[in-house]
């Protein structure tokens, strides 16, 4: 396993993002949203709305024709991406011109397929120049990652991300362990992503066998979309990540002149319970 | 002749982590990486026993209808004039196509393993169908996932599935066809792995499905194999035929001739309407280096790594990726790969029709277009072998719609026999689409 130190200077955005989460002793809160939905234009309002509305990280999604991970809101959403003309390199172009106004860590959410078709070395390169923090290939595990892709990103000081899962073995979590910088993402169910009713009842002890044996941060998302999802996942994860609810605030409201105003709200209303979270 | 898959074989195995050199792997959500493992544990672990293959073999020869007959097919060499082609029959199968001997492997094995559920993709019904009979001859609960826009084309096939007590699943994302139908199973087994084997119906997907589904139709080389020894005399023809979708049926005959020198494997592919990007389902033509469904492949993509659409006549060729071991072989200078048009497979499908009656299915009429090219050119004593993948009555409603749309007439043959087969040569392009699964 690589455990080469990283040289670059700017690195750690992430991981100090997640410190400052806890010596103000409580959970960071991660949206996603799926980069171009419902256009290139709008992007970057949405951006500014997620860190307005308290967002600590940003979990930007690249939309894939193919994506095999998501359920039918996220899938709908890079839909919707891909025909107003999203692609890598115009999530890329929005990061490298709005990263630094944004302030806050950005990882890039994506499948391997468009990483790979630009070439590892080129991403990498490119994804650092742009001021991107993170990568995370929701189907590129560590197994494969380490060879291929990390390497490249290490190299130029950007974080590798990788998932764990309710399935994952004490070999593969401490293996996603090894191999991530700055988080680890804690899938907390057995499902494409989407808003659920309930999290699973054994949530709690599911996160908590994986920090165990985990020294990063433990993000956990997957089917949270509510204030009281977030405060119960608060109760025992460093992260909570949010997605398909607020991708379906967008699909909903996307002809909306206030859709950045509604989005900032809702990032509001879920980020309220974290304020009082004693980690 | 006995019924023996060869599944304990040893050679043609990819490594540990299911790579063919740069190809292969497994791409997979992390939530499926500990089910593929224990797949793969299981799998390794029945292949190598005795009361498993027996129980296969078995199924293969009484319900399945192994083996199948490998058949001089003499109207077409003499009409030909060169090689003498001999036919490896798959479409005499129960269900009409090689997918059996994949579909009855995998339930078995989901069985052994406890599993209770079956899904499968399917794009317009063969590996459906297949997979639905194996999961009603051994009782256990199916769901076939089906692109809406192939629903729409294969109504029949449709209801062949229900008949066999299957829930067919409406797939209404991207194209409605093959590779989302593969996307919405993936989906349902992120989910579902618990109580539910995902039968994947060609040799491409995360490891272990290659060299599983590999194995499972290794069958059709080793028969086709021993038949030509008894039949013309020499086990190793000069040349080997087969379509490629995604590569299962080529796959299963070529894998008797690897390593062979003096054997010529050739793999059809659909060249659709033409050389366009989108028009067709030639990978090694269009296709870039890419990773789709679990493995890493040449890929019909755009630039940024998009999938893009593909055109094929025989929905079972319409695919956008190709088996990792083909792309591996083919490097290897092992396989050699061509493309047939959508004409030209419709050609392919009305000679063998007149001169031997046999209707092929339209993905198989790929590998014939390849023949009649091929044959003509070879000498007598040289033999061609040609794996006739599936049985073409699926097909006979987009042949006709075909050919009505490209103003042919249907041809007829004239009574009085002898070489005077007509076989007509239609002109017009067409966008229709068949039936059947990546082969």
């Amino acid at each position: 396993m690589s455990r080469r130190r990283k040289r670059s200077s700017r690195d750690g955005a992430i991981a100090a993002a997640f410190k400052t989460c806890a010596k103000e002793r409580r959970s960071a809160f991660v949206p996603f949203l799926v980069a171009g939905d419902p256009s290139l234009e709008a992007t970057p309002d949405l951006l500014r709305a997620l860190v307005s509305g308290g967002a600590d990280v940003i979990e930007l999604g690249v939309a894939f024709s193919d994506p095999i991970a998501d359920g039918p809101t996220i899938q709908r959403a890079s839909h919707r991406a891909l025909a107003a003309g999203s692609s890598l390199s115009a999530v890329l172009g929005i990061v490298e011109r709005h990263r630094e106004e944004l302030g806050v860590p950005i990882v890039l959410f994506t499948y391997y397929n468009p990483v790979h078709a630009r070439g590892v070395e080129n991403f990498a390169a490119q994804a650092a120049d742009s001021g991107v923090d993170g990568v995370l290939c929701v189907d590129l595990p560590p197994d494969e990652g380490l060879r291929e892709l990390q390497p490249a990103l290490e190299e130029r000081g950007v974080d590798s991300i990788y998932l764990i899962a309710a399935t994952s073995t004490r070999e593969r979590i401490d293996r996603a362990a090894a191999a991530s910088n700055g988080f680890v993402y804690y899938t907390a169910r057995s499902d494409v992503t989407g808003e659920r009713e309930d999290l699973i009842p054994t949530l709690a002890r599911e996160v908590k066998r994986v920090r165990r044996r985990v020294r990063l941060p433990v993000a956990v998302g997957f089917g949270i979309s509510t204030p009281e999802q977030v405060e119960e996942v608060a109760q025992v994860a460093h992260g909570v990540v949010v997605g398909s609810s607020l991708v379906r605030l967008v699909e909903e409201n996307s002809a909306e002149a206030d859709l950045a105003a509604r989005l900032e709200r809702r990032v509001r209303d879920l980020t309220a319970p974290l304020g009082a979270r004693v980690l | 002749m006995k019924v023996r898959t060869p599944l304990a074989a040893a050679a043609l195995e990819p490594d540990e982590g299911g790579r063919y050199g740069v190809y292969g792997g497994r791409y997979a959500p992390e939530t499926l990486m500990a089910p593929l493992e224990e797949l793969s544990r299981a799998y390794d672990k029945l292949r190598r026993k005795r009361t498993f293959q027996r129980r296969l073999n078995h199924l293969l020869e009484h319900y399945v209808g192994r083996p199948t007959p490998l058949y001089f097919a003499e109207g077409l060499t003499e009409h030909l004039g060169g090689a003498r082609i001999y036919l490896k029959r798959e479409d005499l199968l129960h269900t009409g196509a090689h997918k059996i001997n994949n579909a009855l492997g995998q339930v078995l094995l989901a069985k052994e393993m406890g599993k209770t559920r079956i899904i499968a993709e399917t794009g317009a019904g063969q590996h459906g169908v297949a997979t639905a009979t194996a999961a009603a001859l051994l009782g256990l609960d199916c769901v076939v996932y089906m692109g809406e826009e192939d629903m729409r084309r294969q109504r029949l096939n449709v209801y062949r599935m229900q008949l066999l007590g299957a829930e067919v699943a409406a797939v209404d994302a991207g194209s409605r066809t093959l590779k989302d139908a593969i996307n919405e199973a993936f989906r349902d087994w992120v989910a579902s792995f618990a109580d539910t084997h995902y039968v994947l119906g060609t040799v491409t997907g995360p490891e272990p499905y290659p060299r599983m589904v590999r194995q499972f139709h290794s069958v059709i080389g080793s028969e086709a194999r021993r038949q030509l020894r008894r039949l013309a005399g020499t086990p190793d023809p000069d040349v080997a035929v087969a379509c490629v979708g995604g590569g299962s049926n080529a796959m299963g005959l070529f894998s008797a001739f690897l390593g062979q020198p003096d054997v010529l494997l050739v793999g059809v592919e659909a060249g659709g309407r033409g050389p366009e990007l989108g028009d067709h389902a030639a990978r090694f033509s269009g296709g870039t280096l890419g990773v789709l469904h679990g493995a890493r492949t040449l890929v019909l993509q755009d630039e940024e790594g998009q999938v893009v659409g593909t055109h094929s006549v025989s929905a079972g060729l319409d695919y956008p990726a190709v088996g990792p071991e083909h792309v591996f072989l083919h490097d290897q200078g092992q396989i050699e790969f061509t493309s047939a048009t959508d004409q030209e497979a419709i050609e392919g499908f009305h000679l063998l029709s007149a001169t031997e009656g046999i209707l092929p299915a339209l993905e198989s009429a790929h590998a014939i277009a390849e023949v009649t090219r091929r044959a003509p050119g070879m000498d007598g004593d040289q033999v061609i072998l040609v794996n006739l993948s599936g049985r073409g009555d699926k097909d006979v409603e987009s042949v006709l719609e075909y050919d009505a749309a490209s103003g042919d007439q249907v041809p007829v043959r004239r009574p009085s026999g002898g070489d005077s087969v007509s076989v007509r040569r239609p002109s017009g392009r067409h966008s229709g689409s068949g039936a059947g699964d990546a082969e």
